[in-house]
């Protein structure tokens, strides 16, 4: 298998403060099943990195390590690294509280989940859950985050309708106005326009665009061409393996792995 | 048959043979089951609309006697008695307190199991305690009354040396206990059946167990368990045994739970078991207090059915 080239020149380089993470040789197991094979990784500060592949090849796994999602249910386990900076720590070690990583990697899903509460309410729910208890301070920080999702002028006369009561689109805007709320420091977002129109994720893609001056922003995608719109850096997977990470431009371009090239080009997948 | 013809078809130059032509055997068929079912569903409406009937019809006679007014108002229920009065406020004060009694038990006592069992337990523990608590509601309700009467209330009087024999306190205990099960399995089913990405959302934002059970699963099945609940008060307010055994037989208009006082239900017992004469104005008394308790049971039932409409969740 190629290494990434890039991966290993950037780490060996030690300019570590453009990078907000650095992945290595991480395996994930479902039970016995290895779900993901020594996967090795960076992302870059402030810059939207995607994550393409066939279905099944562990983009969404490889996605939820970062929040440790899959501490959620039995029998998973993780080994490797997943090293946050700036503050040099394996979110992924057993003595790392996966929900002060949750407090800090925010994540939006593929279905639109809002809770069963207002709008006001569902996106004053992670400062909630933090403990924040001035009306002044929620109000604030609401309105910047629905500002920030391009959602404030649509929603800011019936904040306090059910959140139900919105469109698809809206709804996931409303997700990531939520998860932007908390002033996250990496935002996951997994295929988050897939259950949307055409127009609805035109506006997530603008929204994500918008973002990545903000947060670092790690999205799955099964759209190659969402990818190559919205992406900075693109990692090519199959199989739980990484195949090949580069820029946007290079993977689409001139991919240096066959397979890669396969994929991008409709040859396979 | 059909997939013969079907084959022909195809396989015939000439294709119409009649196949599209409307089928009197089918329909004819389908119509009858569909009658059946129509008459199965029926005849549950007819059994409830019969019940209503007799109720109301019986209870006539008895308001020809007994005017509304008094049978609301009077705060006597002395029906068998010489001095006869009829005021069913005694009878509800005592479903009341022993209602509010049981159901003070029941439903934090349930909906916490629920929470735990749903939110907290391994697949091992939830699938253990489940048959246990079923078993909990599978008890008959005569044995809860002599529970009652014969453990629970010489318990009580140890800490209230002045409770007597028969409490709506201890019945009322009693019948939270039972009630439990009812509450704790829908609550758990109603919290179970939201969909994980919600939880999963409530994570992903940094959220607790617990924080994600209270803020976001349990808004999430409030229909579900506005329904437990109104189940719950359904029970406690129609149960029987346990407060005719537990809770003494005299009509008392009090609300103090360290009182014997009797329920609705437990002076029907107490009448249909009597030797009173068919007819006689103290036997039709037990069709006024059965139609008082049906019509509350349907004030709750349709209160749960507006709060289920109001908090449709949408999923």
């Amino acid at each position: 298998m190629v290494k990434n080239s890039l991966v290993e020149s950037e780490v060996n380089s030690l300019s570590l403060n453009q990078y907000k993470s650095i992945v290595k040789n991480l395996n994930f197991y479902y039970g016995s099943f290895n779900a993901l094979k020594n996967i090795d990784m960076v992302l870059h500060e402030k810059q939207v990195t995607a994550l393409i592949g066939p279905s099944g090849c562990g983009k969404s796994t490889f996605l939820r390590c970062f929040n440790r999602m899959h501490d959620l249910y039995p029998g998973n386990r993780y080994e490797g690294d997943i090293v946050l900076y700036p503050d040099n720590e394996n979110i992924l070690s057993p003595h790392v509280d996966p929900i002060e990583v949750r407090m800090r990697i925010s994540m939006v899903f593929q279905k639109p989940n809002p809770f069963p509460k207002s709008i006001y309410e569902n996106v004053a729910y992670g400062l909630k859950v933090r403990g924040v208890k001035q009306r002044a301070m929620l109000d604030e920080k609401v309105e910047d985050a629905l500002r920030n999702a391009a959602l404030w002028d649509e929603v800011k006369d019936r904040l306090n309708d059910l959140a139900f009561n919105l469109s698809g689109g809206q709804q996931q805007r409303l997700c990531i106005a939520r998860a932007l709320a908390t002033d996250p420091e990496i935002l996951l977002f997994d295929e988050p326009t897939s259950a949307l129109d055409p127009i609805a994720t035109a506006s997530i893609e603008e929204l994500i665009a918008d973002l990545k001056n903000k947060v670092t922003i790690l999205i799955v995608t099964h759209n190659m061409q969402q990818a190559a719109r919205v992406s900075d850096y693109t990692a090519y997977m199959y199989l739980g393996q990484l195949i090949e990470f580069d820029t946007t431009d290079t993977i689409f371009i001139k991919p240096k792995n066959k397979q890669t090239e396969d994929y991008i080009t409709g040859r396979f997948g | 048959m059909y997939s013969k013809n079907v084959k022909s078809t195809w396989e015939k130059k000439d294709r119409s043979t009649g196949n599209l032509r409307y089928s009197y055997r089918r329909h004819l068929k389908e119509k009858f089951i569909e009658l059946l079912l129509l008459l199965a569903a029926f005849f549950s409406i007819l059994i409830t609309f019969s019940i209503i009937f007799m109720l109301v019809k019986e209870s006539i006679i008895f308001f020809q006697h007994v005017s509304i007014w008094e049978f609301l108002t009077d705060t006597q229920w002395t029906p068998l008695f010489d001095d006869a009065h009829y005021g069913i406020l005694p009878l509800v004060s005592g479903t009341v307190v022993s209602s509010v009694i049981a159901l003070l038990v029941a439903l934090p006592l349930g909906t916490t199991i629920a929470i735990y069992l749903s939110e907290f337990a391994s697949y091992t523990v939830r699938e253990t305690a489940k048959p246990f608590l079923e078993l909990l509601g599978g008890i008959p309700t005569i044995v809860y009354g002599y529970f009652a009467l014969l453990f629970v209330t010489p318990l009580l009087q140890l800490i209230i040396p002045d409770l007597p024999g028969f409490s709506l306190l201890s019945a009322g205990l009693v019948m939270g206990i039972m009630i439990i099960p009812y509450v704790s399995s829908m609550t758990e089913d109603a919290m179970r059946s939201v969909p994980m990405h919600l939880r999963e959302g409530s994570y992903a934002m940094g959220a607790t167990k617990f924080q994600t059970a209270i803020k976001v699963v349990m808004p999430a099945a409030f229909s579900g368990i506005a329904a437990a609940y109104i189940l719950a008060i359904s029970r406690a307010v129609g149960e029987t045994m346990v407060v005719a055994i537990a809770a003494g037989m005299q009509p008392n208009l009090t609300w103090n739970p360290m009182e014997p006082a009797a329920t609705i239900t437990a002076y029907i017992v107490q009448v249909s078991l009597g030797d009173l004469p068919h007819g006689s104005i103290g036997y039709q008394t037990i069709f006024a207090a059965g139609l008082t308790l049906l019509l509350i049971t349907l004030i709750f039932n349709i209160l749960g059915h507006l709060l289920r409409k109001r908090y449709r969740e949408t999923y």
